[in-house]
């Protein structure tokens, strides 16, 4: 007698633990009546038991300290990539100084023009601001690209940008005087300008 | 979330920020199942330590590709199997067993060879039992190998046997069903 394939179906499905109990049932009571299924299953059965007695085993002596042996050297690049991973946050702040700063390198080459904040009060001559005896600027004055003479009186902070500052020994300036020629002084004087606007933006 | 899990994910975390150290710790944890997955697979002790080994360098180098979604021993898993079943089809095609021997006149291999089939007293005595079983498992295509060996060797659910193929459920099923009776073939009148 063929058993319908159904049985065997059936069985495996026993095996993988998901019969319903009327299968189950159904199952039974045909293995019962069957000799050619009911050694079947038995077989099914053994050969499972085999496999589970096979499952015994361990990994070969000093095997951990082996892999450890082979891991790769860490690079730099893997390192600070896990690092990066790792802290995003920091690694956008980072990011943000670096594109803030190299801008602020890359606009240092740009704007060669000769420029000075204050008209009042200043005779221009030759890239030269001059603030003449006995006149009083009142206010910062930024000189980009020029010098700057002082025979007079400056109410306030004077900044040189690529440029000099000579002082005529009657000149008065009232605040801080700044001379700024190199890169990265331009970079800390954009720094400081964007933080004061900041702070004074928010008070 | 029970102890365990909670020491693995710290581990896992720290390997991540970089301490290799501690991917000892996940090494030791996990090295006789990945073994013995590669055992089985493989069929030599050779090979399958040398693959055991890979999978856990592979997995330590891209640690940042692991979702912690999935169980760690999941991931584990799926990488040894992957590399496993590359490994099988790399190698060269198996003479055929039955192939005519050169110079032999109709006499096939399997005749010179002497008898692998064990006697069902001999096959009870352990050694014997477990190379028969390995020499079963071996015959099977690689796909029914696969979910026989994560499933009785590993001890696996059927569900994340699925996770670790990538396959559904129902095709588990029916590679298990398959293979089971294959080996049935092969093993069932010991």
């Amino acid at each position: 007698m063929k058993c319908p394939n159904e049985m065997i179906s059936l069985m495996h499905h026993y095996l993988d633990g998901d019969l319903r109990p009327e299968e189950e049932q159904r199952l039974k009571e045909h293995l019962r009546s069957c000799a050619a299924c009911a050694a079947h299953f038995h077989e099914l059965k053994k050969t499972v038991a085999f496999l589970q007695y096979a499952a015994h085993l361990t990994a070969p002596p000093a095997f951990t300290t082996k892999v450890m042996k082979m891991m790769p050297k860490e690079k730099k690049s893997a390192r600070l990539r896990r690092w990066m991973h790792g802290h995003p946050l920091l690694t956008a702040a980072s990011l943000f100084v670096l594109l803030t700063v190299g801008s602020f390198a890359s606009s240092w080459g740009e704007n060669g023009a000769f420029s000075v904040s204050a008209d009042e009060h200043v005779i221009i001559r030759d890239h030269t601001v001059i603030v003449p005896k006995g006149e009083t600027v009142k206010g910062d004055i930024v000189v980009r690209n020029g010098s700057i003479r002082i025979e007079g009186t400056v109410d306030g902070n004077v900044t040189v940008i690529h440029g000099k500052k000579y002082m005529a020994s009657a000149g008065q300036v009232t605040g801080e005087i700044e001379e700024i020629n190199q890169v990265f002084e331009w970079i800390w004087y954009n720094i400081k300008e964007k933080v004061n606007h900041a702070l004074q933006s928010l008070e | 979330m029970d102890f365990m899990d909670l020491f693995i994910k710290k581990r896992i975390r720290a390997v991540q920020k970089g301490d290799q150290n501690a991917y000892a710790d996940l090494v030791d944890l996990y090295k006789d199942k990945i073994y013995r997955l590669c055992y089985r697979m493989l069929g030599n002790q050779h090979e399958a330590e040398d693959a055991a080994q890979e999978a856990f360098i592979r997995a330590y180098v891209h640690i940042n590709t692991y979702n912690p979604d999935m169980k760690f021993s999941t991931w584990l898993y799926r990488i040894a199997t992957n590399l496993t079943i590359d490994r099988l089809r790399k190698r060269k095609p198996d003479v055929y067993l039955d192939e005519e021997v050169n110079g032999t006149d109709g006499l096939t291999m399997q005749a010179q060879l002497p008898s692998r089939e064990a006697s069902p007293e001999e096959a009870v005595e352990s050694l014997e039992l477990q190379e028969t079983v390995q020499r079963a498992i071996e015959r099977l295509p690689e796909k029914y190998r696969s979910v026989i060996v994560l499933k009785y060797i590993e001890d696996l659910s059927l569900q994340e046997i699925s996770d670790i193929l990538g396959l559904p459920v129902g095709t588990v099923k029916t590679r298990l069903h398959r293979g089971r009776e294959a080996l049935r073939k092969q093993l069932g009148h010991l």
